[in-house]
């Protein structure tokens, strides 16, 4: 299962996203990491110290590229340039998948750099899925798309956001980056049961899940990135594991960043479920990823 | 604007020009637009409100998170200018120029690219000191440009023995020759020194907005300089260039033949005749060891 052709067969571990803070200790420290996760745009440069640093990751660790601006539910067309200097870059890095958002950011040329919630009509399903498949088209690489935390629901909506990715994805034949803390985060936000959602995507599709942190407020829970991952998003990992399988896991941590031991140690938490899953027989995979959620967190509670 | 042609492009048109809308002063969003739009009646008829929030407060949420996400960016970006201004004159800069010259581009690297172009239409902005704040402005953009432009393959040995006054020189992408009025370099060296920079794309939500710390330019005077913002190493350095040397690059980046180039730089030059071969030796001897010269 987690092994398909949406991650080019690949069977990844456990990585982090690479960030400035920890370049330093990464490159004179050499720590053993699964893989490393990078934001796509902040090497889509000519030259200069970040092509550099990553020549220097990518002779010593695998590295899949993470969009942040491809807008593929934009209604603006798709940018040449970046699509050109995105190409230049899956040839440098060789990432064996290619991720951006389910997301609009852009209008009529002008960019927010956020990643604005779409609205669950047909319609941007059919825009969408297009432009999706434009992508892979010209990257030749598999691209997945990963779900987004929101704070705003559409009048116009047709459907809930996981019938949307499920059409999306389906039309676009494309895989999914499913990431569970963004779930969370929009569960909350838009009042709705999260494990439906996660029990809802198609797990063949799965190519690689994200977990991270984000920060509650009286009203709402934003998507910070700049705390550990909380039990309740173990819980919704636990069960994503259940079903897609063992599959390629990236803590994000943006903001308020530790130590590269800290964040690595974060990570490393969801090697516990993955295993279990692995190493349990099919029929008994269930029982063995909710007895490593238990153990990881207690107290806090039993995994659902 | 046309009549739009899905409800897609519409909504995205409506959600975004409530998003880009400056903040108020309290970094709320403003309940009604400079242009006279109602964000209420926008955000009534495109967003559902919840049972904790109105469809004005789950939009207001998107309008902080675009100005935030901006504001950090723009002053990691011009940290010196930041200082030469002070915070609120800074302040009020970044939130007309952010206004007026929106993001166009993929890369939030860009996001500066037009300020100086903008500063010429808008000197108001500019503060007490004017020369000083523009000045600020070349050098902090050239440092961005010298960062991560290209870098071509370096002309040979063979090649560059080969030159005669006909030919035409290619300097590297990542050079810049500035001449300014004031001696700003020395300042932005201090400030990003105590800055620090990190500046990348990320796709996390910012709880507010990231101050940095100001530093206030209290006594610098207008001296004249010539540099030569330049990469080497992957760090960039300021080179200060005399005003022959920057008279020559600026000849030959602009693609002046070699002999045209020394004709144009040595004209005005008080430098005795006597004196230019070697210094044509010794300049040209000292770009190229740095890699300036490239194919």
């Amino acid at each position: 299962m987690p092994a398909n052709r949406f991650n080019s067969f690949t069977d990844y571990g456990v990585g982090i996203g690479l960030r400035i803070p920890h370049y330093q200790h990464i490159l004179s420290r050499h720590p053993v990491v699964d893989w490393f996760e990078i934001i796509s745009e902040n090497y889509m440069v000519d030259g200069g110290r970040p092509l550099e640093v990553l020549d220097q990751i990518l002779e010593q660790y695998k590295v899949v590229q993470h969009g942040v601006s491809m807008y593929f539910g934009s209604a603006d067309p798709l940018s040449r340039e970046h699509l050109k200097r995105l190409k230049q870059l899956v040839r440098r890095t060789k990432t064996p998948w290619l991720s951006d958002h389910l997301c609009w950011g852009s209008v009529d040329g002008r960019y927010t750099h956020d990643l604005l919630p779409m609205p669950y009509t047909w319609e941007a399903v059919e825009v969408t899925a297009q432009k999706i498949r434009q992508v892979q088209d010209f990257t030749e690489v598999p691209v997945v798309v990963e779900n987004v935390s929101s704070y705003a629901e559409f009048h116009a909506s047709e459907m809930t956001e996981w019938e949307f990715l499920n059409e999306v994805v389906e039309r676009a034949d494309c895989g999914i980056l499913l990431d569970v803390n963004n779930i969370y985060v929009s569960s909350k936000n838009h009042s709705f049961d999260p494990f439906t959602y996660v029990n809802s995507v198609p797990a063949h599709r799965v190519a690689q899940i994200h977990i991270a942190g984000h920060s509650k407020f009286e009203k709402y829970i934003l998507d910070t990135h700049d705390h550990p991952v909380l039990p309740a998003v173990w819980r919704l990992y636990a069960r994503a594991i259940e079903r897609c399988g063992p599959t390629a896991t990236l803590l994000e941590w943006d903001d308020n960043i530790p130590t590269f031991e800290e964040v690595h140690a974060e990570a490393l938490k969801a090697t516990k479920f993955l295993k279990a899953a692995a190493e349990a027989a099919p029929n008994t995979a269930t029982a063995a990823v909710q007895a490593a959620a238990t153990t990881l967190l207690e107290p806090a509670g039993a995994a659902r | 604007m046309s009549e739009p042609a899905s409800q897609l492009l519409d909504i995205q048109r409506r959600m975004a020009a409530a998003v880009m809308h400056p903040l108020t002063r309290s970094e709320t969003m403003p309940r009604r637009r400079h242009d006279g739009a109602s964000n209420l009646r926008e955000a009534d008829a495109i967003i559902r409100p919840n049972d904790r929030l109105t469809s004005f407060e789950r939009l207001e949420i998107y309008n902080r998170q675009y100005w935030y996400r901006l504001y950090t960016c723009f002053e990691e970006d011009f940290p010196g200018l930041q200082a030469i201004l002070g915070r609120a004159k800074f302040d009020a800069l970044m939130r007309a120029y952010l206004t007026d010259c929106p993001s166009e581009s993929f890369s939030l690297r860009n996001l500066g690219s037009r300020l100086e172009a903008w500063l010429d239409q808008h000197p108001e902005h500019l503060g007490p000191k004017p020369m000083l704040a523009r000045d600020m402005v070349r050098l902090e953009w050239a440092h961005i440009e010298a960062f991560d432009s290209e870098e071509r393959p370096r002309l040979s040995a063979e090649a560059l023995a080969a030159i005669d006054e006909n030919s035409t020189l290619r300097l590297q992408p990542y050079l810049r020759v500035l001449a300014l009025s004031w001696p700003v370099d020395d300042l932005l060296l201090q400030v990003r020194t105590e800055n620090g920079s990190s500046a990348s794309s990320t796709n996390n939500a910012s709880t507010s907005r990231k101050r940095r710390h100001v530093r206030h330019v209290a006594a610098l005077a207008p001296r004249p300089i010539h540099l030569a913002v330049h990469r080497h190493e992957n760090s960039v350095w300021y080179k200060p260039l005399s005003p022959e040397e920057f008279g020559l690059l600026s000849a030959l980046i602009a693609g002046k033949t070699l002999g045209d180039a020394i004709d144009v730089a040595l004209t005005t030059s008080s430098l005795p005749e006597d004196q230019r071969p070697a210094f044509l030796q010794e300049v040209f001897a000292t770009w190229a060891m740095l890699g300036w010269f490239t194919t």
